[in-house]
C-alpha cells in the first residue's frame, strides 16, 4: 500500500535515500539542494540508516569521495545545486569514464552572473556532455519515483553510469505537495542491493582504477561510454516498465500531453510542464489543437522518439529554461532541432529561453508561445527563432 | 623488531619494475619502500593523486601496483582516499568484508598534488579523521608538466616559472612547511623522511604512520634529477648532503611530541647541497654570494626552531 504524505522534493529525495540507505553519502552544502543532507543526518543521528555520512569540505570533495567509495564497492551518493555542480564538473566527467554509478541529485538553480538562488537549468545542462544520465521531473511525486529508479538505471551491468536526478530549486525542492511513498521494504526491494563485479576492496583480486590512456587506447574507452548511454535507453524503460507493475504509475523518455492530432507544441522540462499544461486546457477547450512534450530523460537524449512525436506537428516551440550563449538558441533547442533533421517533414521550431534565475512563467507566458505558434502553423512568418521572454523592456 | 635491509629487500615487490619513471627518480624508490612498510598479510589500496608517478606506474594497459590502486585527479587524491576509507568502514559494519582482514589505505602524491592543488582536500581529510596515510614525495616543483615552481620549491631555486637570468636569482619565496601545517591538523603521526642509507628511516616512519589509526603524513624530500638537474646517480647524495645541512631535517611527531630522528655529527654549509644541482648554479656566480648566506641563515633559524621543538 502506498502511504498518501505531504512533503517537498528535498525530502522526498531525502526519504527515498532513507529507504535505500546507501554505503556513503559525502555532502557539502549549498542552496537549495542543502535540506538532503539535512534530513539524512537527521537520519542518521536517529540511527533510521546506518550509512557512512562524510561531511567533506567541497563538492569536488564530495563527488571525489565518492568515485573512492564506489570505487572501492560501495553505494555511494551526494547532492548539489549550481556552484557546486560547476566546482564538480571536472570530477563528473572522471565519474562517467571510469564507470562509476554514483547517483546525484541536483536541486537546479542558476549559476552566478548575478549570484542568483533561484531555479533555472543553467546547472545541470552546463553538465549536460559530462557522461551523467540525467532525469527531470516536475512534481515531487516524479523526483521520489525518479530516484527509486535512478540506482537501478545506473549499476545496471550493460550502463555503469553515473546519473543526476534532478529537480525544480525551490519550485520543486521546497514546494510542499501530497505525494505517494512506498512502504521501505517494497522500496529496498524493488532498488536491490549493489554488488559489483570488481572492486577496490575484494580481496582476492587487486584492481587499478584510473589509469594514464594513450591515443592508442583512449578513443575505445570513450567509445564504451559512449555505448553504454545508448544502452542506458532500454535499461531506462525496462526499469520503468518494472516500476509500474510495482507501484502502478507509469514513466518513459518524455510525457506527450494531448499530442495525438496536435499541431502546435511546446516541448519543456519540469515543473513549468504544470503550467503549460493549463494552457494547453484551455486551448483545447476552445478547439486549438495543441499539446506538449514534457522532457524526462535529457541524458541520453530520446531523440528518435521525440522527433517520432513531433513529426505530424506544424509548428513547435522548444522552452529553454537556460542560456548557452551559442547566439542560436538554448540546448533543449539544439538537442531537438538535431533530432528532427532528418525527418521527411519537420515542423517548423522555434526557441524561447524563459525562466532564467526563478523569473515566473505563467499560463498566459505559455498562451503567448502558443498564440505565435498558431499563427506559424497557418503560413504566417517565422520570425525570429531564437527569443527571449518574460525579460522587462529597456 | 629491528630493521634489517635484508629481510626487507627479500620481501616480494608490491611495486614492480617496469613503470616509466625516469632513470633516478625518486619516486619509485619511495613507492617500492612504501610498499615495503606494509605488512605482508595485509593489503593496501592507493589513492594516486596526477602527476610523474601516475601517468608513469600505470600507464593502460599495465600497472606496476601489485595491489588495489585509483587515480581520480590531480587535487583530491585525499578525497578519493576518504571515500574508500568510508566504504572500507561502511562494507565492514555490514559484513561484505572480513572483519579479521586488514586493508591499508594510502594516499601519494608530489608537492604539486599536495602542497598546492591537493591542500584543499589533504586539510580537509585530515580534520575529519580519515584512517589514512598520506604520503607526500616533495621533489620541490611541478615535475609532470616540467619543472614548475610550486610552494614547495625552496628560495633561490630556478623552476621554469622562475628562472634565473639577469633580474632574477630564481624563486623568491621561502618554501611553504607543510609537515608544520600537518602537525597543526592534530595528525597523531607526521614525519619528515629522505631516501637514504638503508632506508631504515624511511621504512620505520611509513611503517609507524600506516600502523597509526587516524590521519598521518610523511612527507619525502624526493630528488628529481630532470628538475633538480644533477647526474642520475647522485640522488642518494643529494639526500644526505639534504639532512646534513639540515635543509631537510629528518623528525616525527607522535601525538604533538616532537622527535628528532637524526642529528648531524657535523652540520654542513648549505652549499654542500646547493652546488650539487644545476637548478642553484646561478647562486654561485660572482655578485650573487648573498643568496648563499641568505640560504643559510633561513635554515639555521628552521633548524633552530626544530631543536626548541624537540627539547
Amino acid at each position: 500500500m502506498s502511504i498518501r504524505e505531504r512533503m517537498s522534493g528535498n525530502e522526498a529525495i531525502a526519504t527515498a535515500m532513507r529507504q535505500i540507505n546507501p554505503d556513503v553519502f559525502a555532502m557539502f552544502p549549498i542552496t537549495p539542494s542543502t535540506e538532503i543532507p539535512q534530513y539524512f543526518a537527521q537520519y542518521v543521528a536517529d540511527g533510521k540508516v546506518d550509512t557512512e555520512f562524510i561531511c567533506v569540505e567541497s563538492e569536488h570533495s564530495s563527488l571525489s569521495a565518492c568515485l573512492g567509495a564506489e570505487a572501492a564497492g560501495a553505494r555511494a551518493i551526494t547532492a548539489t545545486s549550481s556552484a557546486g555542480l560547476s566546482y564538480m564538473n571536472e570530477v563528473l566527467y572522471v565519474a562517467g569514464s571510469l564507470r562509476l554509478p554514483v547517483v546525484l541529485a541536483v536541486a537546479c538553480r542558476a549559476l552566478t552572473g548575478p549570484i542568483n538562488i533561484n531555479h533555472d537549468y543553467s546547472d545541470s545542462l552546463a553538465a549536460r556532455d559530462s557522461g551523467f544520465i540525467q532525469l527531470y521531473a516536475e512534481n515531487n511525486q516524479e523526483v521520489y519515483d525518479n530516484y527509486l529508479m535512478a540506482h537501478r538505471i545506473a549499476e545496471h551491468p550493460s550502463v555503469r553510469l553515473p546519473l543526476m536526478v534532478c529537480e525544480d530549486g525551490f519550485i520543486t525542492s521546497h514546494a510542499i505537495e501530497n505525494i505517494e511513498l512506498e512502504e521501505d521494504e517494497k522500496v529496498k526491494a524493488f532498488v536491490g542491493e549493489y554488488r559489483p563485479e570488481h572492486y577496490l576492496l575484494k580481496e582476492e583480486n587487486p584492481l587499478a582504477v584510473g589509469p594514464y590512456g594513450v591515443s592508442g587506447y583512449y578513443m575505445e574507452a570513450r567509445v564504451a561510454q559512449a555505448e553504454a548511454m545508448k544502452n542506458a535507453k532500454s535499461v531506462i524503460l525496462e526499469v520503468a516498465a518494472d516500476f509500474e507493475k510495482t507501484f502502478g504509475r507509469s514513466y518513459g523518455f518524455f510525457e506527450s500531453y494531448r499530442m495525438e492530432d496536435a499541431e502546435i507544441a511546446m516541448v519543456i522540462m519540469g515543473s513549468s510542464a504544470g503550467t503549460a499544461k493549463a494552457c494547453v486546457d484551455q486551448l483545447r477547450s476552445e478547439g486549438v489543437k495543441a499539446g506538449l512534450v514534457k522532457l524526462r530523460v535529457f541524458r541520453p537524449f530520446p531523440g528518435e522518439e521525440l522527433a517520432a512525436v513531433l513529426q505530424n506537428c506544424k509548428a513547435v516551440a522548444i522552452m529553454d529554461k537556460s542560456e548557452g550563449f551559442s547566439a542560436m538558441g538554448g540546448p533543449l533547442f539544439a538537442e531537438t532541432a538535431g533530432a528532427c533533421l532528418n525527418l521527411e517533414h519537420h515542423p517548423r521550431m522555434i526557441d524561447i529561453v524563459y525562466g532564467l534565475g526563478g523569473r515566473d512563467f505563467t499560463v498566459e507566458a505559455a498562451r503567448s508561445v502558443y498564440d505565435r505558434l498558431a499563427g506559424i502553423a497557418a503560413g504566417g512568418e517565422l520570425g525570429p527563432v531564437y527569443t527571449h521572454m518574460g525579460q522587462r523592456e529597456r | 623488531m629491528a630493521y634489517n635491509l635484508k629481510e626487507e629487500m627479500n620481501k616480494e615487490e608490491r611495486f614492480h619494475s617496469g613503470h616509466r619513471l625516469c632513470a633516478g627518480c625518486g619516486a619509485g624508490i619511495v613507492c617500492r619502500a612504501m610498499m615495503r612498510a606494509v605488512d605482508p598479510d595485509d593489503k593496501a589500496v592507493i589513492c594516486n593523486a596526477t602527476g610523474c608517478l601516475e601517468v608513469s606506474s600505470f600507464q593502460y594497459p599495465y600497472t606496476a601496483w601489485e595491489d588495489s590502486y585509483i587515480h581520480t585527479a590531480f587535487e583530491n587524491a585525499s578525497a578519493t582516499a576518504s571515500g574508500v576509507e568510508a566504504a572500507y568502514r561502511a562494507m565492514q559494519r555490514r559484513g561484505r568484508i572480513p572483519e579479521d582482514k586488514h586493508t591499508k589505505i594510502l594516499a601519494i602524491g608530489g608537492d604539486g598534488g599536495t602542497y598546492d592543488i591537493g591542500f584543499q582536500s589533504l586539510s580537509g581529510a585530515f580534520e575529519r579523521g580519515h584512517d589514512f596515510t598520506y604520503f607526500c614525495y616533495d621533489n620541490n616543483a611541478y615535475m609532470n608538466t616540467g619543472t614548475q615552481r610550486s610552494s614547495a620549491t625552496p628560495r633561490f631555486a630556478s623552476a621554469t616559472t622562475t628562472p634565473s637570468g639577469s633580474e632574477s636569482v630564481g624563486k623568491k619565496q621561502v618554501q611553504k612547511d607543510l609537515t608544520q601545517i600537518m602537525v597543526a591538523h592534530g595528525s597523531p603521526y607526521v614525519a619528515q623522511t629522505t631516501l637514504f642509507g638503508t632506508m631504515k628511516d624511511f621504512h620505520e616512519k611509513a611503517h609507524r604512520a600506516i600502523y597509526t589509526e587516524g590521519p598521518t603524513f610523511v612527507n619525502v624530500l624526493t630528488p628529481c634529477p630532470r628538475g633538480w638537474q644533477y647526474p642520475a646517480d647522485e640522488l642518494i647524495d643529494i639526500c644526505k648532503a639534504a639532512i646534513d645541512t639540515c635543509i631537510w631535517p629528518l623528525y616525527e611527531v607522535v601525538n604533538g611530541e616532537y622527535r628528532l630522528t637524526y642529528e648531524p655529527k657535523k652540520k654542513l654549509p648549505v652549499e654542500e647541497f646547493m652546488s650539487k644541482q644545476g637548478r642553484f648554479k646561478h647562486c654561485f656566480k660572482p655578485g650573487n654570494e648573498w643568496t648563499i648566506e641568505a640560504a643559510q641563515a633561513y635554515v639555521d633559524q628552521k633548524w633552530e626552531e626544530l631543536l626548541n621543538k624537540c627539547r
